[in-house]
């Protein structure tokens, strides 16, 4: 498996925020894998944390192996697969453990996974978390909501500029381990050298509007560890009313799957 | 549960609960709301609540709806509102977290709304989740939506203090700008309006000053040199300023200060 390390650099910051005493976030970032795990946990007591902690642990540790077991021989179908897949182990594992433990019943947690691959990036994502890209000054948001609001806006009820003001803004229609099966919705996107990925907790866009992390970005980006403490910073600046977690990735050289070349040579002489 | 305030030329007819999905407003009897005026249209405007949100549209009426004086044709409600529908108001009063201020807690706790049909899943769990987050109401639901809402974090009751009041955003208290006082553009100003201003030279040295509710603060950013402060170079920790502190960057002095 090649490493990534000199490809993908990657800076991560989370905080409980300024009003609850939990961090039910978890999150985990891999450079020498190019892998990115978020999750934003919901349930009592400590549930949440043990949520996202399932989520984030297990996504990351198993598809390190599942990486490791292709060896490279990865095309982007299958990277989405596997996304998708273990996205889906994840939501077994916390289903059964609420199954099977009164305390941890109805726990559950969004999740969105980033795995870079052959110069591309492949998402999935369960809930409100978000992965946003920042590539020639402009902040995009890759990932859709799995949200009521998003679903209201989406039908045309609502504008974006409405939603703002709604009351909804915390129910998610989608999430991991709440329900004996979830799907991932995975896409993937190419990329570029010099863009940076953003994957955050609602705690960071409920807080910190589009604008603001797009600033952010274009004038930190020369120091990424500064600009993900900042956008922590400004969420609990503006009440930090949940959790906020951000990782941040960014693209620093071409990174074409080695094994692409000869897959492609072989496919020439069938 | 939210609800209207009818009224007439600042008398009160009547308290209507927004008890259903969709409420009508009109001239005719067979609306929800029935005003028997002739500048009402026989159906006016509708109202549709989903959860904690209500939305208001009008229905082609010939006169118009007008909230807080603007006249809208899909507006989402706000607590106190005031809908003006010919002489008559309707006073929009939120139900659910919206409604007193001490509601915050309950805000931003995300919760799982699980749509119904879920075919053949395989049996529910048996210890589902009791918990309901407020045991006020669950509010009329639209089309799916039996409330799998699950509170996330019960808010610590061991933090004592500061909980509610926080929550909204604070504007910083001041504005600032600084002055260049040395090299080819000396004399400048520059308002540090922006919540995020960067100065120096990229790639040589660059520092950012942060607008926060505190105050201004000042981080170096990139460079192998550290911004100088009155003579004295920072560390990697971001550093409050004070009105007339001397900032060195890339060879050049610059002065912050307050404006007010």
């Amino acid at each position: 498996m090649s490493n990534m390390s000199h490809v993908i650099e990657i800076a991560t910051a989370t905080h409980p925020g300024m009003v609850r005493s939990h961090n039910e976030d978890s999150i985990a970032a891999d450079a020498g894998l190019g892998l990115a795990v978020l999750a934003d946990g919901m349930g009592g007591y400590n549930a949440g944390e043990v949520a996202s902690g399932i989520a984030v642990a297990m996504v990351s540790s198993e598809l390190k192996k599942a990486l490791a077991a292709v060896n490279g021989a990865l095309d982007t179908a299958t990277a989405e697969r596997l996304v998708g897949e273990h996205a889906m182990r994840a939501n077994n594992a916390i289903f059964q453990a609420a199954q099977g433990q009164s305390q941890y019943s109805g726990m559950g947690t969004t999740l969105v996974v980033a795995l870079w691959h052959d110069n591309a990036l492949v998402v999935g994502h369960i809930g409100d978390s978000r992965l946003y890209r920042f590539r020639d000054g402009k902040l995009e948001q890759l990932t859709r909501d799995h949200s009521l609001l998003q679903e209201q806006i989406d039908s045309g009820l609502i504008t974006k500029e409405q939603a703002r003001h709604s009351q909804n803004k915390n129910l998610v229609t989608r999430a991991v381990g709440i329900d004996p099966e979830v799907e991932a919705e995975v896409h993937s996107y190419p990329v570029q050298i010099g863009d940076i990925y953003l994957l955050c907790s609602d705690g960071l866009n409920d807080m910190v509007t589009d604008e603001a992390m797009e600033l952010t970005l274009a004038s930190l980006q020369a120091n990424l560890p500064l600009a993900a403490e900042q956008l922590v910073q400004q969420a609990n600046d503006n009440g930090g009313r949940d959790n906020v977690s951000v990782i941040l990735a960014r693209v620093l050289k071409s990174f074409p799957a080695r094994a692409g070349l000869v897959d492609r040579l072989k496919s020439w002489f069938r | 549960m939210a609800k209207l305030i009818l009224s007439l030329e600042g008398s009160m007819i009547r308290e209507v609960p927004l008890d259903k999905e969709r409420i009508t407003i009109g001239r005719k009897s067979s609306n929800d709301i029935q005003i028997e005026n002739l500048a009402v249209s026989g159906e006016h405007a509708c109202i549709v609540t989903i959860l904690n949100d209500s939305f208001l549209e009008d229905l082609g009426s010939t006169n118009g709806t007008v909230v807080n004086g603007s006249p809208i044709k899909k507006h989402i409600l706000q607590n106190n509102d005031v809908i003006e529908i010919g002489k008559y108001k309707l006073k929009y009063i939120a139900g659910g977290p919206a409604a007193g201020q001490g509601a915050n807690e309950d805000f931003e706790k995300t919760m799982i709304l699980r749509a119904p049909p879920k075919p053949p899943a395989a049996a529910r769990p048996v210890n589902e989740p009791t918990a309901a987050p407020k045991p006020s109401t669950p509010p009329p639901t639209p089309r799916p939506v039996p409330p799998l809402v699950k509170p996330a974090t019960p808010a610590p009751t061991a933090a004592p203090a500061p909980a509610p009041t926080p929550a909204k955003p604070v504007e910083a208290p001041l504005l600032a700008a600084v002055q260049i006082l040395t090299g080819p553009s000396a004399g400048k100003e520059l308002d540090l309006v922006k919540n995020l201003t960067t100065l120096g030279k990229p790639g040589l040295q660059v520092a950012v000053i942060t607008r926060r509710p505190q105050g201004y603060f000042i981080t170096h950013v990139e460079g192998a040199k550290f911004p100088v402060i009155n003579g004295k170079m920072i560390d990697a920790q971001a550093q409050p300023l004070h009105d007339h502190d001397v900032v060195e960057l890339a060879g050049v002095k610059m002065e912050f200060f307050i404006k007010k």
